[in-house]
Parts: structure tokens; C-alpha cells; sequence
């Protein structure tokens, strides 16, 4: 089909106004008329301007152009390729076009929305329009790369989103490695009391599912485990799991609990009950525990402290204590990764004006939700922190570590629909006077605003303003052996000390600690909080820029359960897809060394961080496994020789776009200087 | 007062990080000048530096030349080839007799957007104040029409 | 030894001269030597800047200048007044982010042959030097006297901590390291809740009653965390708080008895000095009764409160029904 090199190119032009996002700052009718005129000589042959050329109607007018005029190339000034290459390169394709001989040029993501000057800006789109004209006469017809999908999936983190993900998997059939880093699955979710607007028990709706996925068939589960190494890419990734030791052989335990109970040290239990309650240095988590095995805690075991004690090894009737345990790597192929890892508490003690972790009867909000968890330290009595005292005046502060310029400008999204929840549990057990100190209200979503309205009938008092301080520094009577909470109400338009007996820090939702580390090992990036990136934030949320990794929950931002359980489940339906169809089209970006042209001088062989480079001594010849590259041109960029081709990326494109992007200027011209 | 000189800078962004954050400048509607017209590569590490001479011989006052942060490169650690390249290109630049402060290289991640734009506008302001390159070789359009000259310029 | 630039300031050649003598006794221990800027002049006080604000920066200005030009081999002017500190540092961030105020001080300045270029010399309080410079580890090394069982207040004042851009005392909300820097001494430091609140500044001069109160705060705080002793390092809160005191019982009818010193006063103690030498003595509330305790302590029997450090060590009863506290935050910095 290709015309022979002497023959031009026939290139059609298609400028889009996508409404008025671009036709409001670009001169879309002038580039058009522009490009069919001055870009003649290079082969342009149609060039038009249409409204939404990613429309049915926009799409149709390409095809139909390569059929009657027929086209060899086409050109689309519109959007960013990462939103629209695909479509173009459909019409294309349906249009008997190889969709490679297209281009997509940015008009507006790097002209109309960046730039206010309307006749700078048009002169910009006409020069990137020939930038793409020049470039795409030296594009290549490709074939997409295929690669087989392996049917198990990876899923990383156990929390009602990962579980979520997990359970839609393997009830379609396929194999999947649940991979969780503390001793149970639950995540969150499990730690807290009530779930919001509805008030039913987290533990309720969430056991069932941990114990479906806990004995799913197709769910091999991988607690107090962590991914070490992930290698290869998209279809058949090779996923290194470390399993830390537990020193309880999980074969042999039956999780009769006897271990725990004869455990002689308490210890304060800082991950599942947030610091508020005890737990044995042998430990299950909380009882609904999935799995049931405990997990021994050498840095307070006083048998790792001193070497003697072993009443658990002693007591254990199937003999499952296993002090010799060491760490063990298991090594699984997979063929998709979901990433669930979840989120961090913002550590309230960085707010020292709010007194958490100085003053005593300050919680965060993950220690109220212990502290009225019915199976929590208290057996869900809201008390003060000397255990027995009923707080009688509670102020619950919003957005703590959050909408914060010190901390975290973000909204942590959970909080307001939580602290109203807080300040009805308080209402509900203890008849205490309630206050709320908020900025704004945010109660989006169903059933969100009724319970807030419901919250305000109940006679909970909501304070409009950022607090001061949390202080027990009295100024006034009524003022002794309370919290004073300073601040200013900015509807009354004052400054207010209002004392309480508790006070709860709605503390915001934070990266994990080790959130960069994690999308390192991914292959994935981070926003600059911490917050992992999807590949679009509205039409993509769940995918990755990396094929094949896709990300559920609140490692995205931060989110509540039926968001969460949302994302989780529209992630396994894309893996399920993927692994239904059972392979992935890929883009032939590769890189090729012709040997004819190579001269065996090694440069590139130490530059390719996939071992993809392979050095022939017998003939004197470098190769590419094209299995292995990953297509990101470096060692083009470094053959002295030019003997490496980067498809898609070729010298000849990158050259002549540059050309193409500059061909119009007027630059001081040397040569006539010189006359 | 007379016009300001204008220059057109040739800017070169890796698909992953840079692309994304010129994306992210756009959809967060963030203003920069109009002068720098972007060149998408996979990688930092495709950047030829024949790639730069090309857009300073073809009239380019200035190249940007912008990847992921270190450590954060999707394919690893290519970023890092990028930045041993433009330091021996910036010593080569000098030989040629062009100020190295020509070419800039800026690390800028897929949520940096904003900062992106900023860069841009500072190598702007940077590269008006050095002022016009005049390094140009023919223009295509002038090789087309004067083929003559076609065979004095090394291919 | 570390050579600063000095800058004394008026008030400790007068009402703070035992701030004065304090630091010089202990400044041996610390290894300083404190190169006093020859011919400086008053750096303007609390009000100045808000009454003519060019004045006042060229005030300022010119001392920054002599110290610029006296630099004997060091470029960082030690200020131990709190209103000195920061007017000081004041002028130069703001000469520096502003061009004209730049040219107008140096203008000034040239009327009496000075130039200064913001940026040439780094202010820095007393205290931010004894506890980055010096540190925790040397101040320890020095106490022979613990002050074991001396309950104290840790009291910063509102200037140096807002604005703090350099972040040099821990937190502008909750600074800490005036408490670090008594811990090591052995005192016992209490969590004082006002400790960034105001005195009252000139407060005392032109509206008494809101002084009172506002000292009242800070006394009645003190008092009910049992603190012995009051620290300061600023010589317009040791007035307010001291020569105040008495005035501030009348008017709200209390009997508070606070004693208030300088925190180089109770480090001179610790390091072995007499009392006498550091200045102690001429306080209007008599410390004697709170110092005698550190006599008792050194004289004789408990030895320095042991905090065990080890992680969910915490023995408790059976039947106790409390809750447990969060650990304290360890900071990156402390954690190194």
C-alpha cells in the first residue's frame, strides 16, 4: 500500500476547536486554511477544522478522507496523546490506514490552555502542526507487539479494597496472590466501630469477606509478607515476596490461642488498637483474625530478650512454635498487579498546639474509633483516658493535618462524614455535649447531608473555625481540669475558649511512610504528596502509567469504604478482562541494531538496565532481545554509528519534526550575512 | 519602545514524567509563554544530543531539555545517561561558540506541572537576555528552493 | 573555641545584667568567645519599627554593618535579648527581599560611611546557639551540679519563635528546645501549656490591666503545674514576670510566688557556679526557697530521675483501668 519513496506522502490535516477550549484561544479556521496552504509543498493534501474531532462525526470525516482522497497520513491537532491517540489511530485503522501513520499534535494542553496571547498562540499550533506534518511523513506502518497475559494476578495490600479486588478475581476463575504486610487482612477498615452514614458494624460487613477471601480456592494468601522485587513487565511480571517469620509453623497451628493466652508479657498493641490497648508479645491481631495464626513479636518476646521463657513453645499442643523460623522468598509469576496499600494517620503529635500526645484526654481519631469499638480496649465505653470517667463536654476538631499549609493542603475527604459520626456516638452512649470545629462542611455523596442534618437535630454544636489550640492552661473559672479549646468562631465573628472534658483530632489521611519506595518497586510514580498517580484522573483512575499495574483504594487518594470497594472491584474487572482476552497489544516501541551498520564498539552494551543488549563475540555484533526492551532509546541515542533504529522513535522522525517545528522561522540568516 | 526579542526554544520531554507534567500544566490551565514548542521522546535517555545541535542549527535560540527526577526514571536510571550527555554537550556547545546556558536541563515529575511552567518561563527570560542565537543553517524551505547550497551543508 | 560576634543590647547593661553575667561565667564552659561589636547602638526596642519603620531599620542597620565590618573570622552576630534578635534579623531578611528598603537604609547608612549588604552576617539568639551550635551532648558533659528535682518552666516569649523561617527552636506553635536544654541539666521541665504566650510587653506601661492579666496567665500556668522556677531568655519577659508579679497579686488579690530567672542563670548553676557570680540575688520574687532545692539535691541523696526509654516496657497493675499515652514524638533529627 505504502507509496515508493519518490512518490509524496498524501497528508491530511485536522484541526479541532474542541468546543472552545481551543477555538478560544487558537485560530483554528486560520491554521486550517494555513496548513492546506503553506504545508502544500510537503504533501498536505485536506486540511479542515471541525468541532469535537473525536466525535463519531470527526472520526468519520478521516475515514472518509483516506478513502476518497486517499490519504497516507494523517495529522490531528487536538488533545494530548495520552487522551486521544488511540481514537485517531482507530479511524485510521478502520479506514484501511496503518493507525501508525498518524500524529497526534497538542494544541491544546501545550497552547490553549497554557497561553492567553491568541495570535502567539496560533502561530505556535501552525509551527507543532508542522512539526507533526514533518514528522509523520517519516512514520513507519507497525504492527503492535502482542504479549500473552499469565491468567494470576498479584494483589498488593489487604485492606477492604485489595480484598475487594481479590475476591472479584479469583470468583471468576482466576489465580491470585493476596499479599498483606501485617499479621491479618481488614486493613482500616477493621479497626473501626461504625461505618458511615448507615452506622452498621465495620466488623459485620467486612469478617464475611475476610474469611471469603481467607479460604477462596483461587486466593493464595500472604500475610505479615512483603513484596521485595517485582521484574518484567505487563503479561508476565516475576513478583520476589518475602514472608517475615512468624515463628509459628502455620501447618501445625491450629489457632486454638492457648500461646497467647499464656504469653506472660503485655505490650501496648500500637498497630491495631492504635496505641490504646495491650496486646501479648504472641499475638493475633483482633479475634476475627484471617488467617487465625498469631505471629510473635521478638523485639518484646522475653525468650529473643533473654533466652529463656518459651511458655508458648511449652504450651502449645500441636507443637507449632517454631523459635528457628527465618524469612522466606517466594517467587510467583503473575500477569497484572493491583496495588491496595492503603494509607497512613496523619500523626496528630505534629500539631503540638492540639496537645495529642501531651495532654491526656487528646485522641485521634483512630483511637476514638478503638475507643468505641464494642471489642476495643473499653468494650466500647467512651470514656476519658484514666479508663473510668465519662467525658460529660467533647469537642471533635476537623481537619487535622489536613486543608493545612504546614502539613497537608489537601482534603482528607473521610473526615467530616467521620467526626459526625464521632459526635453521634458521643451523643448516642454518653449524652455528652457535643461540639464540632470545622472550615467547611463537606458531606457529598448518598445519604451523606441527611445524616449530617440528622447529627444537627440531635443538638451536636458545630463551631465554624480553624482551632487555635488545645490548651489546659486555665484562664477563667469553669475553666479548671478541662481542655480548652481556643478559637475563633468566624460565624459569631469572635474568639471563643470552649472547655471540654475530650477532645478527638480528626486527623487527616497521609501516603504511606514508604509510598515512594513502593511505586519505585512498582515501576509506578507518586504525586508530590505521596499519593499514587493514575493514568487519568477522571476516564482512568485505577490504571498506572506502568501496563499492567493498576491501583484501588486510598494508595490513590484519600477515600471511604464505598469508593474504595468501588476501585478495588472496577480494578479486578479491567485484570479480568485483560486475562479473558488473554493477551495485551503493546506499542512496538523497540529498539533494532542492524548488524550490517554496527561496528561492534560496545557502547551501547553497558547502557540498557533490562540486560536487553546482547553482545555476539563471534561475530563481532551487538543484538536486541526485543522481549526485554522496553523501548526507552537510550542506546539509539548512543550509537556512534547509527546502526540502532528505534521504531516509532527513529532519528529520521525526531530529526524532521524539529525541522518541521522551526521550518517557518526567520531566523538572522548566516549565509546572507556573508554576501 | 521597540519589540522585544522574542526566542524559540525547542523543548525535549520524556513520555512518562515531563510529557505529563506540560499535560498537567494544561489541564490545570497554569500560563507560560508561548516560546518553547515541545518534542516528546520516550526517555530522557533517547535525547541525541545531535537532537539539540539540529534545533540550534535549524534556528532554536535555546533547548530545554526535560526528564524525570532522578531515581524516579520509568526505565530506571536513563535519566542519569541524559545528564552525563548534557554535560559533555554543554562543553561541546562551548567549543562551537555557543553559550552553554543555551541548554538547560530540568528534572520535572508527571504532578509537577506547575513547576514545569515555571521553568519555562525562567529559561525564557533566561535565553531573551542572552538574545538571538543567529547559528542557523538553510532552512529547508531554502534548501528546496536553492538546491545549490544542498551540498555545502555535511548531511 | 567558636568565636560569635556579640550583641549585648541595652537592657543587659542594665535590668538584665545578671543575663549578662550569667553568660559571660558560663561562657568558658561552652567554649565561646563572645567578640562584643564595638560602638553598636540600641536596636530600637518593641516599638520603633511600628512608629517610623525606616528609622528603625537603619537603626538596625548600622549595627549590622559595624558587625559586617568587625568580622574578626566570623559572620554570625550572637543576640541573647529576644526584641534584639529579632530586629536584627528583621532588618536583615528584609533588606534582603526588599530592594528598596535595601537602597533607603543604605542611603541612611551612607551618611555616616557605612554599607551594608544584607546577607553578609547570619543573626542568630543565644539560645539557637547553645543548642545547635554547642548541643545537648557538650551542655550534659558540663553539669556537676544536676539540678535533679527543680521543677522548671520553660518559658520562649512570642519573638523568637514568630516568625521562626529557619525553624530553629523545634516548632513556631511548640518550641522544645529550651526544654532539652534544662532537661539536661537535670531539671525536671514541666509541660508548659502558655510557654510562646505573651508577657504583656510594654503592655505594663501603657495599659497595666491587660498586663496583669496576660501575666497572670503565665504565673497561674506555672503555678499549677508546680514548676519551682520560670526560665527565660528574654529580658522583657524576666521584668514583666518579675518586677510585675507582686503588682499583679494586688490587682487580682492571689498570692502567686513564681521566681524568675535566665536559663543561663540555671545552666551557670548546673555547671558549678555560685550563685552570686551568675547574678542571682537581685530578684524582685525571692528564688532562694526553689534553689534551695538544687542545694538539697546536690548535697546529698536522689539520684537523677530515670526515664526508662524502652519501647512498651510499661508495667501496670492488673486492675488498673487506664488507658495508655501515645509514645513522644521522636523527630528525624533527634532520631539521628
Amino acid at each position: 500500500m505504502n507509496p515508493s519513496q519518490d512518490e509524496k506522502e498524501r497528508i491530511g490535516v485536522y484541526v479541532c476547536h474542541c468546543g472552545s477550549n481551543i477555538a478560544g484561544v487558537v485560530d483554528v479556521e486560520d491554521v486550517a486554511v494555513w496548513a492546506g496552504d503553506k504545508l502544500a509543498d510537503e504533501g498536505v493534501v485536506v486540511s479542515r477544522d471541525y468541532k469535537f474531532m473525536c466525535s463519531s462525526l470527526g472520526q468519520e470525516m478521516i475515514e472518509q478522507d483516506i478513502a476518497e482522497q486517499g490519504l497516507t497520513r494523517v495529522v490531528v491537532a487536538a488533545c494530548s496523546p495520552h487522551l486521544h491517540e488511540k481514537t485517531f489511530r482507530g479511524a485510521c485503522a478502520r479506514a484501511g490506514l496503518n493507525p501508525y501513520l498518524s500524529e497526534l499534535v497538542s494544541i491544546r494542553e501545550q497552547v490553549s490552555w497554557v497561553h492567553t496571547d491568541k495570535q502567539k498562540a496560533t502561530a505556535k499550533a501552525k509551527a507543532m502542526i508542522a512539526g507533526g506534518v514533518e514528522r509523520v511523513i517519516e512514520q513507519e506502518a507497525l504492527e503492535p507487539l502482542k504479549v500473552p497475559i499469565h491468567p494470576a494476578t498479584l494483589v498488593v495490600g489487604g485492606g477492604i479494597a485489595g480484598i475487594q479486588a481479590a475476591l472479584e478475581i479469583a470468583e471468576s476463575g482466576s489465580l491470585v496472590y493476596l499479599v498483606e504486610r501485617e499479621p491479618s487482612i481488614g486493613g482500616h477498615m477493621a479497626q473501626f466501630d461504625k461505618t458511615f452514614p448507615t452506622l452498621d458494624c465495620a466488623a459485620c460487613i467486612l469478617t464475611p469477606k475476610m474469611v471469603d477471601a481467607g479460604s477462596h480456592p483461587n486466593i493464595e494468601l500472604y500475610t505479615w509478607s512483603e513484596v521485595e522485587r517485582v521484574d518484567g513487565s505487563v503479561g508476565n511480571f516475576t513478583v520476589t515476596i518475602k514472608k517475615k517469620p512468624r515463628y509459628v509453623n502455620e501447618e501445625l497451628c491450629t489457632g486454638c490461642g492457648i500461646c497467647v493466652e499464656k504469653c506472660t508479657r503485655n505490650v501496648i498493641d500500637g498497630e491495631f488498637e492504635a496505641g490504646l490497648g495491650y496486646r501479648k508479645a504472641i499475638y493475633t491481631p483482633f479475634p476475627q483474625a484471617v488467617p487465625k495464626y498469631p505471629v510473635l513479636d521478638t523485639e518484646n518476646c522475653t525468650y529473643f530478650e533473654k533466652g529463656k521463657c518459651k511458655a508458648c513453645q511449652l504450651l502449645c499442643p500441636t507443637g507449632a512454635i517454631d523459635f528457628e523460623q527465618t524469612e522466606q522468598y517466594i517467587t510467583v509469576t503473575v500477569g497484572n498487579i493491583i496495588l491496595a496499600t492503603g494509607f497512613d494517620l496523619f500523626d496528630a503529635r505534629r500539631v503540638p498546639q492540639y496537645g495529642y500526645g501531651r495532654l491526656k484526654n487528646v485522641f485521634t481519631s483512630l483511637e476514638f474509633e478503638r475507643l468505641s469499638n464494642a471489642a476495643g480496649p473499653t468494650n466500647g465505653e467512651i470514656v476519658l483516658r484514666d479508663g473510668v470517667t465519662k467525658p460529660e463536654s467533647v469537642g471533635i476538631i476537623h481537619c487535622v493535618g489536613s486543608r493545612d499549609r504546614n502539613y497537608n493542603n489537601y482534603c482528607s475527604v473521610i473526615c467530616c462524614m467521620q467526626s459526625l459520626k464521632f459526635a453521634h456516638l458521643v451523643k448516642e452512649r454518653t449524652g455528652a455535649t457535643v461540639y464540632n470545629f470545622y472550615i467547611d462542611m463537606r458531606t457529598a455523596y448518598k445519604d451523606y447531608d441527611e445524616f449530617y442534618q440528622h447529627v444537627m437535630e440531635e443538638g451536636t454544636i458545630f463551631v465554624r473555625g480553624r482551632v487555635a489550640e488545645v490548651t489546659d492552661a486555665a484562664r477563667r473559672s469553669g475553666e479548671e481540669d478541662k481542655l480548652i479549646i481556643q478559637v475563633e468562631d468566624t460565624l459569631a465573628g469572635r474568639q471563643r475558649r470552649i472547655p471540654v472534658d475530650m477532645v478527638v483530632l480528626s486527623a487527616g489521611l497521609e501516603p504511606r511512610r514508604d509510598a515512594k519506595q513502593v511505586a519505585h518497586t512498582f515501576g509506578i510514580s507518586c504525586s508530590a504528596n505521596g499519593w499514587f498517580i493514575e493514568k487519568h484522573p477522571k476516564l482512568d483512575p485505577i490504571a498506572t502509567m506502568t501496563e499492567g499495574v493498576y491501583i484501588a483504594g486510598c494508595v490513590q487518594g484519600p477515600k471511604d469504604i464505598p469508593s474504595s470497594v468501588a476501585q478495588g472491584a472496577a480494578a479486578a474487572a479491567r485484570v479480568i478482562s485483560r486475562i479473558n482476552k488473554g493477551e495485551i497489544e503493546l506499542e512496538p516501541i523497540r529498539a533494532t541494531v542492524d548488524a550490517h551498520k554496527c561496528s561492534g564498539c560496545r557502547i551501547c552494551n553497558d547502557l540498557c538496565p533490562f540486560n536487553a543488549i546482547v553482545w555476539h563475540e563471534d561475530e563481532m555484533v551487538t543484538e536486541i532481545n526485543h522481549a526485554l526492551c522496553q523501548g526507552c532509546g537510550t542506546c539509539v541515542a548512543a550509537c556512534p554509528a547509527g546502526a540502532i533504529s528505534g521504531t516509532g522513535f527513529s532519528n529520521e522522525q525526531v530529526m524532521s519534526q524539529i525541522e518541521g517545528l522551526l521550518m517557518f522561522e526567520q531566523p538572522v540568516d548566516l549565509l546572507a550575512m556573508a554576501v | 519602545m521597540s519589540e522585544q526579542f522574542e526566542p524559540v526554544i525547542i523543548g525535549f520531554t520524556c513520555n512518562w514524567c515531563s510529557y505529563r507534567a506540560a499535560d498537567m500544566a494544561g489541564t490545570a490551565r497554569i500560563k507560560y509563554p508561548p516560546n518553547v514548542r515541545l518534542v516528546r521522546l520516550m526517555c530522557s535517555g533517547r535525547l541525541d544530543p545531535t537532537f539539540v545541535l539540529k534545533a540550534l542549527s535549524n534556528g532554536a535560540d535555546g533547548v530545554l531539555i526535560t526528564g524525570c527526577h532522578p531515581g524516579e526514571c520509568h526505565y530506571l536510571e536513563q535519566n542519569y545517561k541524559a545528564l552525563r550527555r548534557y554535560h559533555l554537550l554543554r562543553r561541546t556547545l562551548i567549543g562551537f561558540g555557543i553559550e552553554p546556558e543555551r541548554v538547560k536541563l530540568v528534572w520535572a515529575s508527571a504532578a509537577e506541572g506547575v513547576q514545569l511552567a515555571k521553568q519555562i518561563a525562567g529559561f525564557v527570560d533566561e535565553i531573551r537576555a542572552l538574545g538571538p542565537l543567529a547559528w542557523s543553517m538553510p532552512s529547508k524551505q531554502q534548501l528546496v528552493a536553492e538546491p545549490s547550497v544542498m551540498e555545502e551543508v555535511p548531511a | 573555641m567558636s568565636k560569635y560576634l556579640f550583641y549585648p543590647g541595652c537592657s543587659l547593661q542594665r535590668s538584665a545584667r545578671p543575663y549578662l553575667d550569667s553568660l559571660v561565667a558560663i561562657k568558658d564552659d561552652l567554649d565561646i568567645e563572645l567578640l562584643e561589636i564595638d560602638d553598636w547602638n540600641c536596636c530600637g526596642a518593641t516599638e520603633y519599627i511600628s512608629v517610623a519603620r525606616l528609622p528603625a531599620y537603619a537603626l538596625n542597620g548600622r549595627n549590622l554593618a559595624l558587625a559586617a565590618n568587625q568580622s574578626n573570622g566570623t559572620s554570625t552576630v550572637v543576640a541573647p535579648c529576644s526584641a534584639c534578635y529579632l530586629n536584627l534579623a528583621k532588618t536583615d531578611r528584609y533588606m534582603r527581599i526588599d530592594p528598596d528598603l535595601n537602597a533607603s537604609v543604605n542611603d541612611a547608612l551612607a551618611a555616616g560611611g557605612l554599607h551594608y549588604d544584607p546577607g553578609t552576617v547570619t543573626v542568630r539568639h543565644l539560645l539557637d546557639i547553645i543548642y545547635h551550635q554547642i548541643g545537648i551532648e557538650a551542655i550534659k558533659r558540663k553539669v556537676v551540679r544536676p539540678l535533679t528535682g527543680l521543677r522548671v518552666a520553660p518559658y520562649y516569649g512570642c519573638m523568637i519563635v514568630r516568625p521562626d523561617y529557619e525553624n530553629r527552636f523545634g516548632s513556631p506553635e511548640y518550641p522544645d528546645v529550651l526544654d532539652q536544654v534544662l532537661r539536661a541539666l537535670g531539671a525536671t521541665v514541666v509541660d508548659f501549656p502558655v510557654k510562646t504566650h505573651c508577657c504583656g510587653g510594654h503592655m505594663t506601661q501603657i495599659s497595666p490591666p491587660v498586663a496583669y492579666e496576660l501575666i497572670r496567665r503565665l504565673i497561674y500556668a506555672a503555678d499549677s503545674y508546680q514548676a519551682d522556677i520560670l526560665a527565660t531568655l528574654c529580658p522583657m519577659c524576666q521584668l514583666n514576670l518579675d518586677a510585675y508579679q507582686d503588682d499583679m497579686n494586688k490587682h487580682f488579690a492571689t498570692d502567686y510566688s513564681v521566681p524568675i530567672v535566665y536559663f543561663t542563670q540555671l545552666m551557670g548553676l548546673a555547671f558549678g557556679h555560685e550563685p552570686q557570680e551568675l547574678g542571682l540575688g537581685k530578684e524582685m520574687v525571692d528564688p532562694r526557697p526553689a534553689l534551695a532545692k538544687v542545694g538539697v539535691a546536690v548535697e546529698g541523696m536522689v539520684s537523677a530521675e530515670t526515664t526508662s526509654t524502652k519501647r512498651h516496657s510499661q508495667r501496670r497493675r492488673k486492675d488498673d483501668p487506664s488507658l495508655p499515652m501515645p509514645q513522644p514524638l521522636i523527630k528525624e533529627e533527634d532520631a539521628s
